[in-house]
């Protein structure tokens, strides 16, 4: 059983950063997957969760011009359902309806993912690689100042992320190689390619959580084709080792779902 | 302590809770429906799984808190009376199940998957989205058959 703490249901963004404020060791909330059974195994003991789910300032998918706007709150079911990001970021909505499970989609959010960063997560990477825009109660954080290493992000303390801008981009894939047991990525990798450049982002691999793979971007930014990342390979210095997969396993399979997703722009690949 | 209301199979039900007492435990030890199972305690097998404002959510998974307000479905809603819901009924009939633990979350599950993709489901989509649900005795192919069955998609009788 968990340790004790104090729930909380502010009614606005203002209301749950005062009582983030006012309160001894205090939590958010969003849809609980990450934390909760974090909590159960009493490897946090939060004194008070503040839940974010229900604000109104977290809701809602919409386009704005060439972004895409996907709520803090909405959940993983929900972006991957979604029509709009289904035409606009298919590979996106794929990544989405491949977290989990049915049932940890249903709670899971975008805006909860982003802001535990997990090594493991899928999220990271559509954001690192399409160059997302994380926007919060109180700024706006590019992707490629917001990721700060394994669980850790450029977050302060109290800090809500509100909702996420991913520009769309003129293609974008994700390979995905997943740990047959737990389904959490042992390796994957999202490739976005816009009009001026290409971005590769690899989570689940890097011991320093997700991370842009420059070399792969500037060989297919001169010629986007898995050909082009012959020869290319990651330093297993850099990777993740673990009983599931060693370091240079995981480079191997990070430089392979970059192909895969290279190969295959405009969805989903799991390998 | 606080006094929590929950709707559960369309009744307004309550129970004493902490903030930290999940779902599971309300539905269990609160009202006494133990068709819900805890299995793992870890977010993995699936038993607990209930429909909580028309999705499967694993209910060890949500604070009871969270689900103040909310209408929440569990096994014990499923029949009329003597008789079975059309998934029970298929369960029984294609042996979808040998020692039953992992039953009410395999069939709260299914019927999200059924009520969410109607006449459109195959065996591929009912494998894909019963990946949350772990069975160990019956290697899942009759219970794919069933939930078709349920769902009006072919495979005899």
């Amino acid at each position: 059983m968990m340790y004790g703490f104090s729930f909380h249901r502010p009614k606005s963004l203002a209301e749950a950063a005062d009582v983030f404020a006012r309160a001894d060791d205090p939590t958010y909330v969003s849809g609980g997957h990450s934390l909760l059974p974090t909590m159960k195994s009493r490897l946090a003991a939060p004194s008070d969760l503040i839940a974010l789910t229900h604000l109104p300032e977290l809701q809602g998918i919409t386009r704005d011009g060439d972004r895409v706007i996907i709520g803090a709150a909405q959940t993983h079911a929900s972006v991957a359902s979604a029509a709009l990001v289904q035409d606009a970021l298919p590979a996106l909505a794929q990544l989405a309806g491949s977290i989990g499970d049915m049932q940890v989609r249903h709670r899971g959010t975008i805006g909860g993912s982003l802001a535990n960063n997990d090594p493991a997560a899928d999220y990271p990477s559509a954001v690192l690689a399409l160059g997302a825009t994380i926007v919060t109660s109180t700024r706006e954080i590019h992707a490629d100042d917001y990721f700060d290493g394994m669980f850790a992000t450029a977050l302060e303390l109290g800090e809500i992320i509100t909702a996420i801008a991913f520009p769309i981009p003129k293609s974008a894939g994700y390979a995905k190689m997943r740990n047959p047991a737990s389904r959490y990525a042992l390796a994957a990798s999202f490739v976005a390619k816009t009009e001026d450049a290409v971005r590769v982002a690899i989570t689940g691999a890097g011991s320093d959580g997700v991370f842009r793979w420059s070399a792969a971007e500037k060989a297919l930014g001169a010629s986007f084709d898995s050909a082009a990342l012959a020869g290319l390979a990651l330093s297993a210095d850099d990777m993740l080792g673990d009983m599931h997969a060693d370091a240079s396993y995981r480079a191997h399979l990070a430089a392979i779902c970059t192909q895969r997703a290279v190969d295959n722009q405009g969805r989903l690949t799991l390998l | 302590m606080r006094q929590l209301a929950i709707t559960v199979n369309g009744e307004v039900r309550t129970a004493d809770v902490e903030d930290r007492t999940l779902l599971v435990e309300f539905l269990r030890e609160g009202l006494g429906l133990t068709g819900t199972h805890v299995g793992c305690d870890t977010t993995q097998c699936g038993a607990c799984t209930v429909i909580m404002d028309g999705q499967a959510v694993k209910s060890c998974t949500v604070l009871a808190v969270m689900a103040e307000g909310a209408e929440v479905r569990t096994i014990e809603g499923l029949a009329d009376g003597d008789r079975l819901h059309p998934l029970q009924d298929a369960f029984s009939r294609h042996h979808a199940l040998q020692c039953g633990f992992c039953t009410p979350g395999m069939i709260m599950a299914s019927l999200d998957v059924i009520e969410r993709h109607g006449a459109d489901l195959d065996a591929q989509t009912v494998r894909h989205e019963l990946e949350g649900n772990l069975c160990r005795c019956t290697g899942y192919h009759n219970i794919v058959k069933a939930v078709l069955d349920a769902a009006g998609r072919g495979s005899p009788r």
